[in-house]
C-alpha cells in the first residue's frame, strides 16, 4: 500500500522515478523513501523483515551508499548507511527498501 | 549493604556477599567484549567477526575504591528483539528471565563512539526498561582521531542516564569508568526487578526509536567532513566480485601450505622428544608388563597424537587473526551466493572454516546464523570438513602408500591430501544441496544481512590468548580422553596374557583380537583387517585416537625389540586397496563422540545427532566399499 502510494506520487511529478535498494548499482547514492517489505519472498513476516531492516538502521530519510556487490548475480550488495556502518544483505531483501536517487 | 538484592522471584542464585552485579550489552563488534578484558583481566578471546561472543563471561574486579564487582558480558546484540540464540540470552537476562543468572543491578550499554546510530537505539530501547544504566562510548580514542566530536554533556542530558567515555584496549582507556562505578555503587543500586510483561518493539516503535537516536546524534556529535576511511579503500579490493574471490581463495591455499610446511619442523621435534621419552623408559624399567603400558601404550599412544598440535595451532592462528582483523565477515559476504547454491547461507563459511580444525566449534559457531534451518543445514554438514583430527590418519596413510614423487610437477602426496579436502567440501555441498532438495523443499530463504565491520590491527594478545585457550582444550583433550581410550586400548590389546610357551605374539592372544574378529565380517568387504577393526572403536572417541591405537596395536604385535615406524608397518601389512578404503572411509565416518554430543546440545534433541551419524556412517561405508573393490579390480588388492 505504501509503495503504490509512493509510486503514485513520483509518476506525478518530475522527481526520480523511485526505485527499490535491490535495483540499485554500485555507486548509488541518495535516501530511504520508505521501508515496505509487501511482496517480498522469504521466510520471514513481512513485518519481521521490516523490523529487521529498521534494525540495521534502515529507516525513512537514511542517507545510502551502495559500495560493492557480488559476483554471482551481481548479489549480494554492500550498502554503508549515513555514511557510516557498512552492512551486507541480499537484493532479496534490499527490494523492501524503497529509495531516490540524490 | 543497600545494593545486595533480595532474592528475585525467579529464584536466581544471589551472590552472598555484597558484590554489585552490572552487565554489559551492546551491539557486535562495539569492543564490549575488549572492555569486558579490560575490567576483569579475563582470558577471553576478542575478535571482529559481528556475534563471536557466542558464551555468557562472568568476572570479578575490584574497582579502585575497593567495591567489589562482577561483570557479565552479554553477548552482542543490536536490539532485544532477540532473533539468534545469542540474543535470546542477552534478552533474558536483561529482562532476568534466565533461573541461573542474577538479575543484573546495573546496566553498561556498550557503543562504539565511531558511529552511535544503533548504539543508541539500543540504549533507548534499554532505558525503557526502567532499569538503572549507564552509556559508555568505547573506542573513544578512535572517534577523537577521525575528529567526532561527541557533546557528552549534553548527550547525558538528552538521553536522561550517565556517558562515560572509554578505551577498553588501553589500561588508561577505563580509568574513568573505574571512578564513575566507584561513585555509582557507593550511592547504592535498589534491588532489580524483573521485567515480566515486556514486549518487543513493533515496526513503528522500533522507527520511533530510531528517529530519537538519529535526533541526538544531529543535537550532540559533530562529524567531520566524510572521508574515504581505510576500511573503504581496502574493500574496493577484498570485497571486488573478481579480485575479492581471488584473495580470498589465495588466502586459504596459503592457510593450507602453511599447515604442512610450517608444521613440519615442530612435529619433528615433538616426534622425536616423545620417541626419546620412550628410549628413556627403557633404559630405566626392566623389559615386562609396565614398561610395555608406559611406552607402547602412553607414550606411543599419546604421543602420536600430540604430535598434531602446530597444525592445528597454525590453522587456528590463520582463522584469529583473520576474525580480529575484520574478514570473516567479508568471505561471508564473498561466499554468500557460492555457498547459496548449495543451500548454504553465507553466515555459515566461518563456522565451515572453523570446522576445518575441529567441528565442535565450528558448531558452535553457528549460533550466528539467525534462521533455524541454515543453521541446521550448516551443523548437517560441519563435520564433514576436514577437521585436523583426521589429518593424523591421513599423513599416516598417506606416508606409508602414496610415494614420494611429482606428477606433472606436483607432489603426489599432497595432491591425495588435497584430494581428500576436497572430496569432504564437496559432500558437504552435495549433502546440504540434497537436504535442501528433500527436507526443505518448501523453506523459504532466510534473509543474509551482516554488519561489515572497520577493520583493524589485528591485537597479537587476542590472538596470543585464543591460541593458547585451543593449545590448552587439545593438550586437556590428549591427556583425558585419548590417554584413557589408550589405556584401554593397551589392556584390551595385552590381557589376557599370552600362554606360556607361546609363539604368536601377546596380542593375538588379547581381548582386541577377539573383538577385532568378531567385527571382521562386517568389515570385510570394505578391506578392513582385524587390527583396523581394534582401531575404530576407540576412533569413536576422537578421530586421531585410531592412529594411535593402531600404533599400540602394531607395537604390541610387533616382535619386541623392533617397534618400527608405524607407516613402515602398515606398509608391509596393508594392500593398497585397504589403505584407500580406509582414507574414504575417514572422509565421510562419524567418528567423534564429542562431534555427535556437541550436535545434540546445540540442536536441542538427538534426532539431529542420530541423522548425521547414521548419513556420515552410510556415507562411510559406502565410500569405503567402492573404494575398496574398485581398487582391488584394478590389481591393487
Amino acid at each position: 500500500m505504501l509503495r503504490q502510494t509512493h509510486l503514485g506520487s513520483s509518476d506525478a511529478g518530475t522527481t526520480p522515478r523511485d526505485m527499490t535498494l535491490g535495483q540499485a548499482k554500485p555507486g548509488f547514492k541518495g535516501n530511504i523513501l520508505a521501508v515496505d517489505p509487501v511482496g517480498v519472498q522469504g521466510s520471514l513476516p513481512e513485518e519481521e523483515l521490516e523490523r529487521r531492516l529498521l534494525e540495521m538502521g534502515l529507516v525513512e530519510g537514511a542517507e545510502i551508499e551502495v559500495l560493492h556487490q557480488g559476483l554471482i548475480r551481481r548479489d549480494p550488495i554492500a550498502v554503508r548507511i549515513n555514511g557510516r556502518a557498512t552492512f551486507a544483505l541480499r537484493r532479496r531483501e534490499a527490494g523492501a527498501v524503497l529509495v531516490v536517487p540524490a | 549493604m543497600s545494593h545486595c538484592a533480595e532474592a528475585p522471584e525467579n529464584g536466581a542464585v544471589l551472590l552472598a556477599d555484597n558484590t554489585a552485579r552490572i552487565a554489559l550489552i551492546g551491539n557486535p563488534n562495539c569492543g564490549k567484549t575488549a572492555l569486558f578484558n579490560a575490567l576483569t583481566g579475563s582470558r577471553q578471546h576478542v575478535a571482529n567477526y559481528p556475534g563471536v561472543t557466542v558464551e555468557r563471561k562472568a568476572g570479578n574486579f575490584t574497582t579502585p575504591g575497593g567495591r567489589a564487582i562482577r561483570v557479565l558480558d552479554l553477548p552482542g546484540t543490536y536490539s532485544l528483539r532477540a532473533r539468534s540464540p545469542d540474543e535470546v540470552i542477552a534478552r533474558d537476562v536483561v529482562l532476568g528471565r534466565v533461573a541461573s543468572e542474577a538479575l543484573p543491578e546495573f546496566l553498561l550499554c556498550v557503543a562504539d563512539a565511531t558511529d552511535l546510530r544503533l548504539s543508541l537505539r539500543l540504549a533507548l530501547e534499554l532505558k525503557a526498561l526502567g532499569a538503572p544504566m549507564a552509556l559508555v562510548l568505547n573506542m573513544a580514542d578512535i572517534a577523537k582521531h577521525r575528529g567526532i566530536v561527541i557533546d557528552t554533556e549534553k548527550l547525558a542530558g538528552m538521553l536522561g542516564m550517565p556517558v562515560v567515555a572509554s578505551v577498553a584496549v588501553r589500561k588508561a582507556g577505563i580509568r574513568e569508568l573505574l571512578a564513575f562505578l566507584d561513585e555509582r555503587v557507593a550511592l547504592g543500586l535498589p534491588a532489580p526487578k524483573p521485567v515480566p510483561a515486556w514486549e518487543a518493539p513493533d515496526r513503528h516503535a522500533m522507527r520511533d526509536l530510531q528517529r530519537q537516536a538519529d535526533t541526538l546524534i544531529a543535537a550532540c556529535v559533530t562529524m567531520p567532513a566524510q572521508t574515504y576511511s581505510t576500511t573503504a579503500r581496502i574493500d574496493k579490493v577484498l570485497l571486488h566480485p573478481i579480485a575479492g574471490l581471488v584473495v580470498l581463495f589465495a588466502i586459504l591455499f596459503v592457510m593450507f601450505q602453511a599447515v604442512f610446511t610450517w608444521a613440519q619442523a615442530p612435529m619433528d621435534a615433538i616426534s622425536n622428544l616423545f620417541d626419546w621419552f620412550g628410549v628413556l623408559a627403557g633404559h630405566v624399567l626392566p623389559d615386562g608388563p609396565l614398561l610395555s603400558f608406559l611406552r607402547d601404550g602412553v607414550l606411543n599412544g599419546v604421543g602420536s597424537v600430540v604430535v598434531f598440535l602446530p597444525q592445528i595451532l597454525i590453522l587456528f592462528f590463520f582463522i584469529l587473526v583473520l576474525e580480529d582483523f575484520g574478514y570473516m565477515a567479508r568471505a561471508a559476504f564473498l561466499m554468500d551466493r557460492i555457498m547459496g547454491g548449495a543451500g548454504l547461507h553465507g553466515r555459515a563459511f566461518i563456522p565451515l572454516l572453523s570446522s576445518f580444525a575441529c567441528a565442535i566449534p565450528g558448531i558452535m559457531a553457528t549460533r550466528v546464523i539467525d534462521g533455524r534451518r541454515d543453521r541446521l543445514a550448516t551443523i548437517l554438514v560441519a563435520p564433514l570438513m576436514t577437521c585436523s583430527a583426521r589429518i593424523p590418519v591421513y599423513t599416516l596413510i598417506i606416508g606409508a602408500f602414496i610415494p614420494d614423487r611429482h606428477v606433472l610437477g606436483i607432489q603426489l602426496q599432497g595432491l591425495v591430501m588435497f584430494g581428500l579436502y576436497a572430496v569432504g567440501i564437496v559432500a558437504a555441498l552435495g549433502v546440504s544441496f540434497i537436504m535442501k532438495r528433500l527436507v526443505w523443499r518448501k523453506a523459504q530463504h532466510d534473509p543474509f544481512l551482516l554488519q561489515l565491520p572497520d577493520y583493524k590491527m589485528p591485537s597479537p594478545r587476542s590472538v596470543a590468548i585464543g591460541l593458547w585457550q585451543r593449545a590448552k582444550a587439545f593438550l586437556k583433550r590428549a591427556g583425558t580422553t585419548i590417554f584413557s581410550m589408550m589405556i584401554v586400548i593397551w589392556a584390551l590389546c595385552s590381557l589376557p596374557l599370552a600362554p606360556k610357551g607361546a609363539t604368536q605374539p601377546t596380542i593375538d592372544y588379547s581381548a582386541a583380537a577377539w573383538i577385532g574378529h568378531v567385527l571382521a565380517p562386517i568389515f570385510q568387504p570394505i578391506g578392513f583387517n582385524w587390527q583396523i577393526n581394534v582401531a575404530l572403536i576407540p576412533g569413536m572417541a576422537a578421530r586421531e585416537v585410531a592412529v594411535a591405537a593402531l600404533g599400540t596395536v602394531y607395537s604390541i604385535s610387533a616382535s619386541a625389540d623392533d617397534p618400527g615406524h608405524l607407516g613402515g608397518v602398515l606398509a608391509a601389512h596393508w594392500s593398497i586397496a585397504t589403505a584407500l578404503a580406509l582414507l574414504a572411509w575417514y572422509v565421510f565416518s562419524p567418528q567423534c563422540a564429542s562431534t555427535l554430543a556437541t550436535i545434540r546440545r546445540e540442536t536441542g534433541g538427538w534426532q539431529w545427532a542420530a541423522l548425521v551419524f547414521a548419513y556420515m556412517l552410510a556415507l562411510a561405508y559406502g565410500a569405503a566399499f567402492v573404494t575398496y573393490q574398485l581398487a582391488c579390480l584394478a590389481g591393487l588388492g
